[in-house]
């Protein structure tokens, strides 16, 4: 019988190939698109991180406390050493050293007067190590607009805000002053390798990246850091793990009687992210579980159209004898097997779209350009990601539903009268 | 002569509820029909045929009286215990043939040798004979769609006897032929019913059929109101 019923399968298409074809798409699209929601939250929050938080952040507790002051004399030491611990104990998360540093830019002219003076905030990020990913994190590559890339100590980038503010351009000098870690004052003087433009509104009107070295030498910061910024390794913020984690790492190894003893933060630990970060999460909940819905009620329909559709066949199997539980249960059993046909193709192509989306990025820079005086923080490469539920989530709608669908459809065997199917199948 | 009985039936009221009502489709019928009989249940549409037919056939039940077929009663049996005496001993012929689209001739005829869990290998010649009996030997690879409508009919008889069962149920089988067709449908089917020793009751209003018939039950609002015996129909009973 069951070889009879495959037979039958394969070649009514409208059984057999349509269905798989809809669920496949339905199922591709449901994937894609959560993975894409997910993807579009996390660059949202990911712009953050890079900038002000990590995905988790060490300072010391003192520094902590006064973090809005960026109070490098509080700043964490033996950094190295930190980071390679940090590395081996947590290596779910890569670690790198951050300087954040503020002062004033001061742009000589051509008799080394001032030309141009403004406030800077400055990052000092670790350019030059093996193995970093701070250009890729930061995507400056792609942002940068003139110049180049910093190839030593001295060169600096900074923003094109701040570059049209002070009037230079990439190759000429600005010096900083500020203050060293000791509060003593200091000047330094950089080379503007290039310009970079965020393209993320107002967020980089002041902003010069710097490389680590460059930070320590201006701040006589030696083998210091403010921080130490941790990322997951896809770059995907899990909010659960990350609290796990930093919650764990206080309760180990911060000393809540030493001001200077590392303390972590996770993302959602900074200014107002947690309520980002929740946000974000019921937007997801939202949104993917309506698209679900929608998605459910269309391949629920199916199931139950291919179902009713088949009324005839139905009243002359029962006709010839068959038991009605025997020909519900091929009915199920047909539209499990289209379903999981359907949902395995759906899902890997779903999946396989999802990530190269993930590693490629959609670039909308051009309409975000020209929708974009506001100050309205948006990024502009839109990515997808690939999380473990991608890999279930369709089988909800392409294998749950369709069946759902097919048992109410099949229902009506039980309900009706034979006789009345019967008749049915007589027109 | 009891056990030579195919189907009795003893006051046999059917309704059903239209509304909040009842409409009585059969009014006290009382019948019996012995082994091979080849029958027609007569009568104006609306006159209750297929309603009787469905009920000998097990697909609808009795509201009042009794009935068996087949040695089996049919009042109180599960509904799995009906569709096991369906798929042994019963066959099915509908005005509107309904073979299965997607099968070929061979398949839809096999179907119910497959729920009757017959080998594969009996299988095939049993299948073969039965569609030789009806003269489409040549069409066994063919689907429904490529048949005209009276080797559609002689695809859905060689169904309903492939495996020999002891009774024949047919609802207008020729209403949609014409009358060469319906008189070549009508010799198989005396044919069979002389070679099988099955019985075949038909409910219809077609004339030409009647010729064929031995015993001619007349319905009329749900009630017996003529049951004739007929000497000298085409059946060729002196065999
Ligand atoms: N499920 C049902 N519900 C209500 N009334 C029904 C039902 N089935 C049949 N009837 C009624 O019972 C009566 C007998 O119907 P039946 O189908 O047996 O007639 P018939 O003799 O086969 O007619 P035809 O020659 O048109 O096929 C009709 O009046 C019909 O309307
Ligand atoms: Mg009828």
């Amino acid at each position: 019988m069951i070889k009879f019923l495959t037979k039958g399968l394969i070649r009514d298409r409208s059984r057999s190939f349509f269905p798989v074809l809809v669920i496949t798409l339905t199922v591709a699209l449901v994937v894609f698109s959560i993975g894409f929601l997910k993807g579009t939250m996390n660059s949202l929050l990911l712009d953050t991180a890079v900038i002000l938080t990590g995905h988790e952040k060490v300072v010391t507790r003192a520094y902590h406390e006064e973090s809005q002051l960026l109070p490098n004399d509080l700043a964490l030491f033996g950094v190295d050493q930190l980071i390679e611990d940090l590395n081996q104990k947590y290596p779910k998360f890569f670690w790198s050293p951050r300087i954040t540093f503020a002062g004033l830019l001061d742009a000589p002219d051509k008799n080394g007067e001032t030309k141009e003076q403004g406030p800077v905030l400055a990052f000092g990020i670790d350019f030059f190590s093996d193995g970093s990913r701070e250009l890729e994190i930061w995507e400056l590559e792609r942002l940068l607009v003139d110049g180049t890339l910093p190839n030593n100590r001295d060169d600096a980038l900074i923003s094109s805000k701040l570059a049209s503010q002070l009037n230079v351009q990439a190759g000429e000098k600005i010096t900083f002053i500020g203050s060293t870690m000791d509060n003593a004052f200091t000047t330094y003087s950089f080379n503007i390798a290039g310009i970079f433009n965020l393209r993320k509104g107002q967020t980089d009107k002041q902003m010069m990246l710097v490389d680590l070295s460059g930070a320590r030498e201006a701040l006589d910061m030696d083998k210091a850091a403010s921080a130490i910024f941790g990322f997951t390794h896809s770059l995907y913020y899990d909010d659960e793990e990350a609290v796990a984690l930093r919650t764990k790492f206080n309760d180990t190894h911060s000393d809540s009687l030493d001001i200077f003893s590392p303390f972590m933060l996770a993302l959602r630990d900074g200014n107002q992210m947690g309520t980002m970060v929740d946000i974000s999460g019921a937007m997801m909940a939202i949104m993917g579980g309506i698209f679900l819905v929608v998605v459910m009620v269309v391949l629920w329909n199916m199931g139950l159209m291919s179902g009713l559709r088949r009324y005839g066949e139905v009243g002359l199997r029962l006709a010839l004898g068959e038991s009605k539980g025997h020909v519900y249960r091929s009915m199920i059993y047909e539209a499990v097997i289209i379903g999981l046909a359907g949902t395995v193709t759906g899902t890997t192509i779903g999946l396989t779209l999802t990530y190269y989306v993930q590693e490629n990025g959609i670039d909308y820079t051009k309409g975000i350009e020209a929708l974009s005086n506001s100050s309205m923080v948006m990024p502009n490469v839109f990515y997808s990601q690939v999380t473990p539920d991608l890999f279930y989530i369709g089988f909800v709608p392409g294998v749950l539903a369709t069946v759902l669908g097919t048992m109410l459809a099949g229902l009506a065997i039980y309900k009706r009268e034979m006789a009345q199917l019967f008749k049915e199948l007589e027109i | 002569m009891e056990n030579s009985l195919v189907v009795t039936i003893k006051n046999l009221v059917k309704q059903f509820p239209v509304g909040g009502d009842y409409f009585t489709a059969l009014k006290d019928i009382n019948l019996n029909i012995t082994k091979g009989e080849f029958t027609g249940l007569i009568g104006p549409s609306g006159s209750g045929k297929t309603t009787l037919l469905n009920i000998i056939g097990g697909l609808d039940s009795p509201t009042k009286g009794k009935v068996s077929a087949l040695g089996n009663s049919l009042n109180d049996t599960s509904h799995n215990v009906r569709a096991r005496l369906r798929r042994k001993h019963m066959g099915f012929i509908f005005q509107s043939y309904n073979l299965l689209p997607v099968y070929t001739v061979f398949e839809n005829v096999e179907l119910p040798l497959i729920l009757n869990n017959v080998e594969m290998k009996k299988r095939k010649a049993i299948v073969k004979e039965a569609v030789a009996s009806v003269g489409l030997s040549n069409k066994l690879d063919s689907r429904p769609n490529m048949l005209s409508g009276g080797e559609c009919q002689r695809t859905a008889i060689a169904r309903a006897i492939v495996h020999q069962p002891g009774l024949v149920l047919a609802d207008e089988p020729t209403a949609n032929l014409d009358a060469e067709n319906s008189h070549h449908i009508m010799k198989i089917l005396t044919d069979l019913n002389q070679k099988l020793d099955t019985s075949f009751i038909f409910a219809t209003h077609d004339e030409k059929i009647m010729d064929y018939l031995r015993r001619i039950i007349h319905l009329d609002d749900g009630q017996i109101t003529e049951d004739e015996f007929i000497k000298n129909s085409k059946v060729d009973t002196s065999k």
